[in-house]
């Protein structure tokens, strides 16, 4: 697949938005869909359509087979061990709270502490704080440096006796700061710590391999890799999903139920509680094959190409303040106009087509931090290209004379 | 749509250099407001008097230019005026921004309310109309709630 065709297999740049043509820079927020991903799940709904794991009739045991399939895709794309270290969930926040929420109980109490940095967004954050306040645990935050990078001295400044887990973004959201996660994970397995990884935006856009970096949690979003909304996936070691007791109580998830007691499920069916998102399940598969078809080389190439490109040019662009330098950077520039306000800035540049983020990105401790209320944030993702980069200078320029910069 | 609808003189004006921001001391009123989605937030700052009339309003706060500049024409708008007016202001300026054309209330001269109107813009941005609201929703907790500060969160 060449890489400057790709932008054709996304129906959304066919036609203009309020008539201009689609400059769409805020894939860290979501991404656009191919059509191939949309066709599967009008397809399966149209002509595949039933309920999975549980009947015994044609349609039931086809679908079993598509939606048990995708997780086969997903076991392979990512190098886990074994199949059943994949769990389907609503999104990589319920991935994350299915974590804090079983680890939680089990294995935290009073005066325990969980480790999280400065840069996490709100979905590593919330979840933990439920257990500050029921279960009366500490959260610490390992510091950002001047660059918006979390060093691995940073995590281990803030590890004491009382660490029992460690929960850290693998890419941020809004620096773009790339996180030595394999360091981490080798540090803290050093002192018996299991670590826990938000893949939100390490997923779209580098390599995964779980046997090698070796972290016990790894949470990915499916609507930021091209997929469809209300799918993620939580990978988990083995042993931790035989270990934890389950997160929701419900049908699929179930041995034997009698009025005296419960058994629960194989896995992966103990996390499984319910009818699941099933047509965005199988229709993910196809994002997953979108992506191995690129070649997720490719992808970051491309995406590093772009970020070198947009940088040069923002840099260039007076009055704009790029903020955080981290070294390993993925495909996020956030920034700030001197004089504009981002909301505002996001409001001109929509108006040329340009989309983009403002606000504080669900990172509040991070802007805080910043001393910033909120920044502007352009995000790539594998359709974009440089033109791209050269409409938002633009639009950029307009804003800044419109507020007579 | 039109950009020139919303960034007027005016709103930039106000926007860039918002009257009555800061804190005085001897205010009697008070209330806090954001916007969780955007992290917009003001704290409205009055005074009234035995007459119930404002004698001084303040506001702190960050945000857009819609909503700085909002925040600082009603404050404007506001001093001097009997707190059953300031209400009758604030429900015809949310009235106009949610739907009517225009302005009725009577309090306000026609100059001033070409002042209000020029916040008007926003109608065409559904996003943006809670930016230039929260300091009007603000000053109506602060006159609704005396004696302590509004918290909108825990």
């Amino acid at each position: 697949m060449n890489i400057h065709d790709i932008k054709k297999e996304f129906p959304i740049f066919d036609d203009k938005i309020q008539n201009n043509d689609l400059v769409y820079l805020d894939s860290a927020n979501s991404s656009q869909k191919p059509r191939i991903v949309v066709d599967r799940i009008y397809d399966f709904y149209t002509k595949e359509f039933s309920n999975v794991g549980r009947s015994v009739h044609y349609l039931a045991v086809a679908a079993t087979n598509l939606y048990e399939q995708t997780r086969v895709s997903v076991q392979k794309y990512i190098n886990a061990k074994d199949k059943d270290e994949i769990v389907f969930t609503k999104g990589a926040t319920e991935a994350i709270n299915l974590v804090a929420n079983t680890f939680g109980q089990k294995y935290l109490s009073e005066g325990d502490e969980v480790l999280l940095t400065e840069l996490e967004h709100h979905s590593n954050y919330v979840p933990w704080h439920f257990l500050r306040k029921a279960k009366n645990i500490k959260i610490e935050f390992a510091e950002i440096n001047d660059d918006g990078e979390v060093t691995l001295e940073a995590i281990e400044k803030k590890i004491t006796n009382k660490t029992k887990i460690i929960s850290v973004s693998h890419l941020s959201n809004v620096t773009g700061a790339i996180l030595p996660i394999k360091e981490i994970v080798q540090l803290a397995h050093s002192k018996n710590i299991p670590v826990l990884i938000d893949g939100c935006q390490g997923a779209p856009h580098l390599k995964l391999d779980m046997q090698e970096i070796d972290c016990d949690f790894y949470a990915i979003s499916g609507h930021k890799m091209y997929g469809p909304t209300g799918i993620g996936v939580l990978y988990a070691k083995k042993k931790w999903l035989e270990d934890l007791p389950p997160y929701q109580g419900g049908g699929g998830m179930i041995n034997e139920v009698k009025k005296e007691g419960i058994t629960y499920g194989e896995l992966p069916n103990k996390y499984e509680a319910g009818t699941m998102a099933t047509a965005q399940v199988i229709a993910f598969n196809e994002s997953i094959k979108f992506m191995e078809k690129i070649g997720i080389q490719n992808i970051e190439k491309h995406e590093k190409e772009l970020l070198d490109y947009g940088l040069e040019k923002l840099r260039k662009n007076n009055s704009v303040n790029i903020i955080g330098n981290p070294k390993e950077k993925g495909g996020v520039i956030s920034f700030t106009i001197e004089g504009v306000h981002p909301h505002d800035i996001a409001t001109i540049l929509d108006e040329d087509g340009v989309a983009i983020r403002a606000g504080h990105h669900c990172c509040q401790i991070l802007h805080d931090k910043l001393n910033l209320p909120a920044t502007a944030r352009a995000s790539f993702g594998v359709y974009n290209t440089k033109d791209d980069i050269d409409k938002l200078d633009e639009a950029i320029n307009k804003c800044k004379k419109i507020f007579n910069l | 749509m039109d950009l020139k609808d919303l960034y007027q003189e005016i709103i930039l004006d106000h926007g860039k250099n918002p009257r009555n921001l800061g804190k005085f001391d001897n205010y009697n009123k008070d209330a806090k407001g954001n916007n969780p989605l955007c992290g917009d937030n003001v704290h409205v700052y009055l005074r009234l008097n035995e007459n119930k009339k404002v004698e001084d309003i303040a506001f702190e706060g960050h945000g857009c230019a819609i909503s700085m500049a909002s925040a600082s024409i009603m404050t404007d708008m506001v001093r001097g005026k009997e707190e059953k007016e300031v209400k009758e202001i604030v429900t015809d300026f949310l009235g106009m921004i949610k739907e009517k054309d225009s302005l009725e209330t009577n309090i306000l001269k026609d100059d001033e309310k070409t002042k209000l109107m020029s916040l008007s813009g926003v109608k065409q941005y559904p996003m943006r109309v809670k930016c230039a609201t929260l300091s009007w929703h603000t000053l109506t907790s602060a006159l609704d709630n005396s004696d302590q500060i509004v918290k909108t969160e825990e």
